[in-house]
């Protein structure tokens, strides 16, 4: 049950072994948390995550398989979670691809693909978690978006669209739950320095998985339905998302 | 899980995703034996509205909350202390029986002599062994409707806490109003306020007036909204050393209303807006007689954090009663904080861990927040409780956030 400060004592996450929700859990797990559930694609490579949240103070860690891509078993996997754990606080929807911005724009399979987990998928999950949190009451689902899809950029449409998309369903989610008890939070990070983005050009007002982690706690101590991370990223968006078009596409970002 | 009047200033009356009822309907006024000063009252009746129907019969409750606003189930699974508990002990050492509705059991009438385990997890219990719906409450006899009070200043805490320690005996009712905000050798600087129920030769009464008439008392609505600047250190450090300079360095035999003394805060309503969207936190404590220097160390973290409290309050406590009650022979300060403070959780989880080595524990009627791992602890007898919940209500029914944040629903 999540308490008066806004900090959690059961986590849920989707995509248990990307950087941010390592660091996230890590930081929820140095407060309160005290169950975390981590759904990865391979098990086999969840060690690390494991172990960073027991040393972080979680005492029941445990890692069940969840793979974004099959819809099908979504359903099933969020019901047998909050079946077997009872009130979960907190759900992180932390999956995501970035794919190669260069093939995706050049072939149907590859957009498809990145469509497909990030805004499919993410949606398929999203619903059956906002059922049982609706039903429990409480709780709230932080869905990790982007700035990319603030305002889709040229450099990179088809993970921008894919961001854009969620973005607005987490939102659109968020105010048919309100009145429930249950929230959306809608966390749209800068350009993160994860393994995600290695080989790639840092943009400007870049920001690391740690400071993600700490802006996701305080936007729950807050009850914000929105996060920017860092801060600064809002009214820069506010500025970007007014372009023409035409000066838009010019810009180097 | 049953709620009242909703003034626990925690999680301990709401249920998410559950069924929260509301007993304020339960607000009959059963009999009035005055020879034998008993009250039979429906469980959703408030303090306030009972003690409006029992002061001019020369009647009181011996146990009397901060605010008025509480209803009488509540004040029972709180077991809620007033300024009287180092001599009268708490709301349920008044409480002759109890109708409880149980999940397990059914409708039970239960006695400190008839069913004493029962009686005791109810007491304290935040409503987890069963719905309150009546009660018998012992009362006690006044002569007028008015507070004979005693103020004096104390320059420091050890000054307050010698004060109180040495001359608490002779009050029924004692408090000290602490300036968190003082530092260095005025630390803890405080206005003592003790009294009793003055005696009908205290009031010139040739008039022909009532002496056990309420005067007609009114509340004013706090301001809707307040400026953040309010809440800064220096406006609260402000306010702060004009309510101490205030205070009368030493007075004795002032006669005061009953709500001036017992409720100053009811005369206000809504005055918790005053605190913002982010609203406030209250963090009581209890340390046992001993460690003063926990109560010391908590005011001088305070202090030190800037935390903009304004008022504390310290008092002493007597006699510990129910497994899940609150209070226990030692020095208890509450404080009301604003949870927007960024700090706040560390600092509060710091001084847990302070308050658990002393020996003490935190008031569960106020709490929002604190480390689930801590409660053991905090009340040892809590395996104790939860055997006799679990024969009251063996299926957990009774479902509270509060439980499930601190596992008492296990």
């Amino acid at each position: 049950m999540r308490d008066a400060l806004g900090e959690v004592q059961s986590v849920l996450v989707l995509g248990g072994t990307s950087e941010i929700a390592v660091a996230t859990v890590g930081e929820l797990a140095r407060r309160r948390a005290r169950t975390v559930i981590l759904g990865v694609r391979d098990p086999g490579r969840a060690g690390s995550a494991e172990r960073s949240a027991r040393a972080a103070g979680a005492t029941t860690v445990e890692t069940v398989r969840f793979d974004a891509d099959e819809v099908e078993s979504h359903e099933s996997f969020v019901d047998d979670a909050f079946d077997r754990h009872g009130d979960i606080d907190l759900v992180l929807l932390a999956f995501g691809v970035l794919g190669d911005a260069d093939r995706a724009a050049t072939s149907g399979p590859v957009a498809a693909g990145v469509a497909r987990t990030n805004f499919v998928g993410a949606t398929s999950v999203a619903i059956p978690v906002a059922r049982r949190l609706r039903d429990q009451g409480h709780g709230t689902l932080v869905v990790l978006s982007s700035v990319a899809g603030e305002r889709v950029r040229r450099s990179n449409f088809v993970y921008g669209a894919s961001k854009a998309g969620l973005d607005g369903f987490a939102q659109g989610l968020g105010d048919w739950l309100h009145g429930s008890g249950a929230e959306v939070m809608v966390v749209r990070p800068g350009f993160v320095r994860t393994k995600m983005t290695a080989g790639l050009d840092p943009a400007p007002l870049a920001t690391s998985p740690e400071a993600v982690a700490r802006a996701i706690v305080r936007g729950l101590a807050r009850r914000s339905s929105t996060v920017w991370v860092p801060t600064a990223l809002r009214p820069v968006m506010a500025v970007l998302r007014h372009l023409p078009r035409a000066l838009f596409r010019r810009l180097p970002v | 899980m049953a709620r009242g009047l909703g003034r626990s200033y925690g999680d301990a009356a709401q249920n998410a995703g559950g069924d929260v009822l509301d007993t304020t309907a339960l607000n009959g006024l059963g009999e009035l034996d005055l020879e034998k000063a008993l009250v039979t009252v429906g469980a959703g009746m408030s303090l306030a509205a009972l003690t409006r129907a029992l002061v001019p019969h020369g009647r009181f409750l011996p146990v009397v909350p901060g605010t008025a606003h509480v209803t009488v189930g509540g004040a029972i699974a709180c077991d809620i202390h007033g300024k009287s508990h180092h001599v009268d002990g708490g709301f349920g050492a008044h409480v002759e029986s109890v109708e409880l509705v149980t999940p397990g059991r059914g409708r039970l009438r239960l006695t400190p002599s008839g069913e004493p385990e029962e009686f005791a997890a109810t007491l304290g219990g935040m409503g987890l062994t069963g719905v309150v719906t009546r009660a018998t409450l012992r009362l006690v006899r006044i002569e007028t409707a008015r507070m004979l009070v005693d103020t004096e200043r104390a320059e420091n805490l050890d000054d307050a806490m010698e004060r109180m320690a040495s001359s608490d005996h002779r009050y029924r009712y004692s408090v000290a109003w602490i300036d968190c905000l003082a530092r260095g050798r005025a630390l803890g600087r405080s206005v003592l306020t003790r009294g009793d129920h003055a005696p009908a030769a205290a009031i010139d009464a040739s008039d022909g007036q009532d002496v056990l008439a309420l005067p007609v008392e009114r509340a004013v609505p706090a301001p809707p909204f307040a400026p953040r600047a309010l809440l800064r250190p220096t406006s609260i450090r402000a306010f702060n050393e004009l309510w101490f300079r205030r205070a009368p360095r030493e007075e004795r035999g002032r006669l005061t209303g009953l709500r001036q003394f017992f409720h100053p805060l009811d005369g206000v309503r809504g005055w918790n807006r005053l605190y913002g969207a982010r609203g406030l936190l209250q963090y009581q404590l209890v340390v046992p007689f001993g460690a003063e220097r926990t109560v010391r160390h908590v005011l001088e973290r305070l202090s030190r954090a800037r935390s903009p409290a304004f008022l504390a309050v310290i008092k002493r406590l007597g006699e510990e009663a129910g497994p899940l009650s609150f209070p226990r022979p030692g020095w208890t300060v509450a404080l009301d904080l604003p949870a927007g403070d960024a700090e706040l959780a560390t600092m509060l989880d710091e001084l847990d861990e302070a308050v658990v080595e002393a020996g003490g524990r935190l008031y569960l009627a106020k709490d929002a927040r604190m480390r689930p791992e801590l409660l053991p602890r905090m009340y040892p007898r809590l395996e104790e409780w939860r055997a006799v919940r679990d024969r009251l209500d063996p299926e957990r029914r009774m479902r509270s956030d509060m439980a499930r944040r601190l596992g008492l629903d296990r």
